[in-house]
């Protein structure tokens, strides 16, 4: 009876978000404070049936109930219990059911704990989140129902892709999803304060801290994912411009728009238009990639769903809320006052440059993601990779990172060329000296990457430089938050252009006993023999491995067999050192005796994730130290950082 | 040069559609020389071939055409959509999913004698995914051998 009892919640959590929707709706029309109480605690409600309903999946799936149809087709009874867990939102209802529980889980979350902003303006808030909310649970509900029941009972599962049975990725899905949807509620609070018309330095104030939140897990997820692809996949690659990827990313860049400008509205009350509409695309950008990643449009071990039915009610559902908000800021962008304004030499005019940019690289992301499907439905067939992307894209990314030095060594409001000049003497001279010895000493004539290394060089100490002669005790946590995110960036730029310009690759079909070199390594096949899992067979390979002066160690790189449902997975071996990376993949055997064995060396490929990691650690140091900060009574005056 | 406040809206969107014609320009460049075009093995058949630019070819890898070479690593292989075939050479350690009767989109050059060189292979991901291109009649006879 469980699976019904799920069932019966999430039509409830549905019928509750018509409610709120109409309480929210009249609280906004008449400010009336019961109303607005009323509106928070169905809010909660939602929130609460929304959780029990995925609740109930979890333990169908922990209990693999095979009456239930998707626990059927997407689980099986001898899995280990975290992939049995992970599997319920490794399908596509079950992904579905989450997307739509998080999406109530931070409406609740908004009515429980935000106090700051106006009435009215938090009732539209909470009755614009009840509707995209009931989208989702019609969609869910009339087209992707994860409770459907199975007569007779299966005997047994059809099991989990191998791919996605991996630790790393039974938690990735679920954090893109904290972030995709985080950014509904920045949404949300923009399409309620176009309907209130109440923009300024308090409503920013209370995105904010959802944008930042939104921001770290979309970090996260994308770094996360970034580092399943490289070892999962076993092609030495870490990031492809697979659709799928650019899915995240697109949020992502929007996201990193949206948190600097609404600093300038928060700070200055700037920027009022612009940041009401980033929320909006932000959010738009979430609900496009979750269209392009569950529609099935795309062929990849993401698209779950090919029934074209669900790939049109998703459309449908994006048409309905992206247009509607861009009919209501078309509507109501020319009450919005203009803010304060501010010099181009100021640290508004760099963070409305890095706003620029960033939308220039969000706006070829888009193209070189959406312009194939466009093109296919026109009747032409082609695609478009990595060149594209990294040929169009990468020259804006280095502009941003310039831009990024300067923006945090300027005033509000006002400064001077010559000042700014003076503070970017020292991280312009780095990056100078540290090209000049690169292009001397490197060896290498991957020009662009060379420049990047030299601008991560820039950056790095051009971060540091806002702690300057400031007394660090009493440093606000959210310019350490800062500080950390931007050396982030510079310690993921330089793993970035690290790996381009020296990672050395060998390719060979060795017989057991003989060896290759790669990088400083010399690599022996010791071995070949079969081994077994707990839910598959495998060929491991025995390498070993010596670094010129260095100890000898030993790597396993195998093929994985598995039988439900049939698939063969590389797993590559990584042996990471102070400096780098040794990636070793085993290939098929030939034949005649030889295996094919492919080798990458890769310095410093490590700085790329420990990069995302610390960007994802500053993104929470800022949100903490301006929550702290806006608690205090006095935080009326917000100091101008 | 303090902006006057009622200009600066106007210096922020025309520095707005500066940003997006500019990355417009940038990203239709890229694409000229960048977007690669899908092809089946009839599509070039006694066609002008698409030399230089890089392309994909999808079919389905013909029955016992997979050869490997002596260095082990490479392999030569035959794509068919039942109409023209394409002999195929691929450098490298193949996908999990590839082998003879299964659908394959292989991304690369064509050489001017006819041939293709592929630098990566795409093969089908399990028996639930299927590339569009490959969709329909060709997966289903496919489907059905299974």
């Amino acid at each position: 009876m469980i699976a019904e009892a799920g069932l019966a919640a999430l039509w409830l959590a549905a019928g509750l978000a018509l409610v709120q929707l109409a309480l929210g709706w009249g609280a906004a029309r008449s400010g009336s404070a019961e109303l607005l109480a009323a509106t928070r605690r169905v809010s909660v409600a939602q929130g609460v049936l929304a959780m029990l309903s995925f609740g109930v999946l979890i333990l169908l799936f922990l209990q693999s109930d095979m009456s239930v149809q998707l626990v059927a087709q997407n689980s099986h009874s001898e899995k280990p219990w975290l992939y049995k867990f992970a599997g319920a939102w490794g399908n596509h209802e079950g992904s579905m059911l989450l997307w739509v529980t998080v999406l109530a889980m931070a409406g609740g979350g908004v009515a429980l704990v935000e106090r700051r902003i106006d009435g009215k303006t938090l009732a539209a808030t909470l009755g614009a989140q009840a509707a995209i909310a009931i989208g989702f649970y019609a969609f869910i509900l009339i087209a992707s129902n994860p409770f459907l029941r199975l007569n007779p009972p299966a005997p047994e599962g059809m099991g989990l892709n191998p791919l996605l049975q991996d630790p790393g990725l039974a938690f990735h899905p679920p954090t893109l999803y904290f972030g995709y949807v985080g950014l509904s509620v920045a949404f949300s609070f923009a399409v309620g304060a176009l309907l209130t018309r109440e923009v300024g330095p308090a409503f920013a104030r209370a995105m904010r801290p959802w944008v930042l939140i939104a921001w770290v897990f979309l970090t996260i997820g994308i770094t996360a994912g970034s580092y399943w692809a490289y070892y999962e996949l076993g092609w030495g690659g870490w990031w492809f411009w697979d659709p799928v990827e650019n899915a995240s990313l697109m949020p992502w860049l929007a996201a990193t728009a949206l948190l600097h400008s609404v600093t300038v509205l928060a700070t200055r009350d700037g920027l009022r238009a612009w940041t009401l509409m980033l929320a909006v695309v932000a959010f738009s950008m979430s609900m496009i990639g979750t269209f392009l990643v569950r529609s099935g449009i795309l062929v990849s071990v993401h698209a779950f769903a090919v029934d074209p039915t669900r790939g049109s009610f998703i459309l449908a559902l994006l048409g309905i809320y992206i247009g509607g908000a861009l009919a209501l800021f078309g509507a109501r962008v020319s009450t919005v006052t203009q803010g304060s304004t501010f010099q181009l030499v100021s640290r508004e005019g760099a963070l409305v440059l890095n706003n620029l940019l960033l939308s220039v690289i969000l706006g070829i992301v888009f193209i070189g993601t959406l312009y194939p499907l466009l093109a296919q439905a026109m009747g032409q067939q082609l695609s478009i990779g990595a060149p594209f992307f990294n040929k169009a894209s990468v020259p804006v990314a280095l502009v941003l990172v310039v831009a990024t030095m300067a923006g945090p060594l300027l005033k509000w409001r006002r400064d001077r060329w010559g000042a700014l000049g003076r503070q970017m003497a020292l991280p312009g001279v780095v990056s100078v000296l540290a090209f000049a010895a690169l292009a001397a000493l490197s060896g290498s004539s991957d020009w662009v990457a060379l420049i990047g290394l030299a601008l991560a060089a820039g950056l790095a100490v051009a971060s540091v430089l806002p702690l300057w002669k400031r007394n660090l005790r009493r440093t606000p946590l959210h310019i350490w938050g800062m500080v950390i995110a931007h050396v982030g960036i510079a310690v993921s730029i330089a793993g970035m252009a690290s790996d381009a310009a020296f990672k050395q690759e060998r390719l060979v079909a060795l017989r057991t006993g003989e060896a290759t070199t790669v990088g400083p390594f010399q690599v022996k096949l010791a071995d070949v023999r079969p081994a077994i899992g707990p839910n598959y067979s495998a060929m491991q390979a025995h390498l070993d491995v010596t670094r010129s002066g260095g100890a000898p160690f030993v790597l396993f790189p195998g093929q994985h067999y598995f039988s439900s449902p049939v698939t063969t997975t590389s797993e590559a071996a990584i042996k990471t050192m102070a400096d780098g990376q040794l990636y070793t993949v085993l290939g098929e055997g030939t034949g005649d005796g030889r295996w094919q064995v492919r080798l990458w060396w890769k310095p410093w490929i490590t700085l790329i994730w420990f990069g995302g990691a610390l960007i994802a650690l500053g993104g929470l140091m800022a949100m903490i130290g301006r929550l702290r900060r806006e608690r205090r009574p006095a935080a009326g005056a917000e100091d101008g950082e | 040069m303090m902006v006057k406040p009622k200009h600066q809206r106007l210096v922020l969107a025309l520095l707005g559609v500066a940003a997006v014609v500019g990355a417009g320009l940038l990203a239709l460049s890229a694409l000229q020389d960048q977007a690669a075009f899908f092809y089946a093995p009839a599509d070039v058949k006694g066609q002008e071939l698409p030399l230089g630019r890089a392309v994909r070819l999808g079919g389905m890898v013909a029955g016992g055409s997979i050869q490997r070479a002596a260095d082990g690593v490479t392999v030569h292989f035959t794509v068919t959509d039942g109409k023209a075939t394409v002999p195929v050479s691929f450098r490298g350690v193949t996908p999990d999913l590839f082998k003879e009767g299964s659908g394959v989109v292989a991304e690369g050059k064509f050489n001017p004698d006819g041939s293709f060189t592929a630098d990566n292979l795409l093969a089908k991901h399990d028996e639930r995914y299927m590339p569009p291109q490959m969709a329909g009649k060709m997966y289903k006879t496919d489907s059905l051998k299974q």
